[in-house]
């Protein structure tokens, strides 16, 4: 009962805190694709900017693991509100969404910042 | 009181889970209530309608049903606001199991209510003085509006939470357990938080509101919940939970 | 899921942009992951979007991501400002400004 409360609390404080930091960076990455739309992407031009950029990297790192964090836990109401799953599968479920999503995330931004 | 000529349809359902709708034809009346045609069809038409009521007077919640998909206190719904073209479809109360007709089982409703730490649990005895409480502060403010709740389940059968998870414990039960938690007097609070938290608790609660929403005495148990979600997480962040 | 009403919809459609953007989030990584292999690729991939399709989808995705944000502004208010019964109304707000967003990026396009 205790752990159970204490996983719920915790889950739910990551939440939202996930989703002030997601807030503030979504804004700043729209607001940047906007302004590299409207200069005309170009595979060179964004590697321009992002290649060994510290402030950057940095930036995104931050926004990964704010996503690896924020959006398992959602995907893990669905599965157990709409599968039905519990236990072991939700727990596994979550474990692997955050996972993948920290690998992918991370992958992705040293492609564009190697 | 003059008799409007007109017919009710009336579909309700009858038998167990697996049970049928079966149709009567009800005079229609002014001023009618649900509870009227349900009564009409008991007395006239069916004797062997199982239903609940008692006080007809909306002070008790014992008639609560769905009427036309919705929960609601029949004594206190005027066919005149429900009726789609002169037709009405009565089943019992959804997200509880279903014991004949109209009538559900409401045991489920009140364990989770004990469950969730529903009970006051006081330190003080009669020789100690009264408690001083001051009615117009903030937090008794917020006890008050969610004290007067008499169960009546519609709450409970309106949410699609409780539909999606047999074990959460559901708005009334969560409602309860907010008011003791926030009444100065009690002392059970860390027992009462650790029961309502977690995925059977407060946190699976996603305001949705349909209990704000369909609560016959206006109250919000939503409100009640997101309280406990931040006194959770309070409890959690400084190791007390 | 039960009738629908101002609350439940934007619950229902909070959770449903969220799932969405989760099951998008690991193509858009892999998209990105392609510039691993060199600029050109990243190059090949950038014209691709290009196609008016997937302008749409990228349009789509910028709205569902602003309704997502605005609909989780409204839990966040609904769970720690204090209680106000007018709390209906924040979810038609939080559409409106979703749509104000998703418009203002299709003007960019």
């Amino acid at each position: 009962m205790n752990a159970a409360a204490r996983l719920g609390a915790w889950l739910w404080a990551l939440q939202r805190g996930s989703a002030a930091v997601l807030a503030a960076c979504v804004l700043v990455h729209l607001v940047t694709i906007v302004l590299a739309t409207r200069a005309g992407l170009s595979a060179e031009a964004i590697l321009s900017r992002t290649q060994g950029s510290v402030g950057w990297f940095g930036f995104y790192v931050v926004f990964v693991v704010a996503l690896a964090v924020h959006a398992p836990i959602g995907l893990r109401a669905i599965a157990a509100e709409w599968l039905g799953w519990r236990g072991r599968a939700l727990d596994l479920l979550t474990a692997l969404a955050t996972l993948a999503l920290l690998a992918g995330g991370l992958r992705a931004i040293w492609g564009v910042f190697r | 009181m003059a008799d409007v000529d007109d017919e009710l349809e009336v579909r309700v359902w009858r038998g167990g889970e697996d049970g049928a709708f079966q149709a009567f034809r009800v005079p229609r009346r002014e001023s009618q209530t649900v509870l009227d045609i349900v009564t009409h069809i008991q007395r006239h038409l069916d004797p062997t309608l199982a239903y609940r009521f008692a006080c007809r007077v909306g002070m008790c919640g014992s008639c609560a049903m769905t009427v036309n998909g919705v929960a609601r206190w029949t004594c206190r719904t005027h066919v005149n606001k429900v009726a789609r073209k002169g037709a009405l479809e009565l089943r019992p109360l959804a997200n509880l199991p279903v014991i004949r007709d109209l009538v559900t089982d409401m045991r489920e409703f009140f364990d989770k209510w004990a469950r969730a730490g529903g009970q006051f649990r006081g330190a003080s005895t009669r020789h100690d003085e009264f408690a001083r409480v001051e009615p117009a502060s903030v937090q008794r403010q917020q006890v008050d509006a969610g004290i007067e709740c008499i169960g009546c389940g519609v709450c409970y059968s309106s949410c699609d939470v409780v539909a999606w998870r047999p074990d959460y414990l559901g708005p009334a039960a969560l409602q309860r357990a907010f008011t003791l938690m926030a009444d100065e007097r009690d002392t059970a609070g860390r027992e009462r938080l650790q029961a309502v938290a977690g995925d059977a608790g407060c946190h699976s609660c996603h305001t949705h509101m349909s209990c704000t929403e369909r609560c016959p005495k206006h109250l919000s148990p939503t409100a009640a919940i997101a309280k406990l979600k931040t006194a959770a997480a309070r409890a959690a962040l400084r190791g007390e939970l | 899921m039960k009738r629908l009403h101002a609350a439940s919809a934007a619950a229902l459609a909070h959770r449903l942009s969220g799932l969405a953007l989760a099951l998008f989030v690991p193509f858009h990584f892999w998209a990105l992951g392609q510039a691993l292999t060199g600029p050109q690729a990243l190059q090949s991939f950038l014209d691709w979007t290009r196609h008016p399709l997937v302008k749409a989808g990228e349009w789509g995705l910028v709205v569902l991501l602003a309704l997502h944000l605005a609909l989780g502004l409204r839990v966040l208010a609904l769970e720690f400002l204090p209680w106000h019964e007018r709390q209906k109304s924040m979810a038609a707000g939080a559409c409106g400004i979703a749509l104000v967003a998703g418009l203002a990026f299709a003007l960019q396009l």
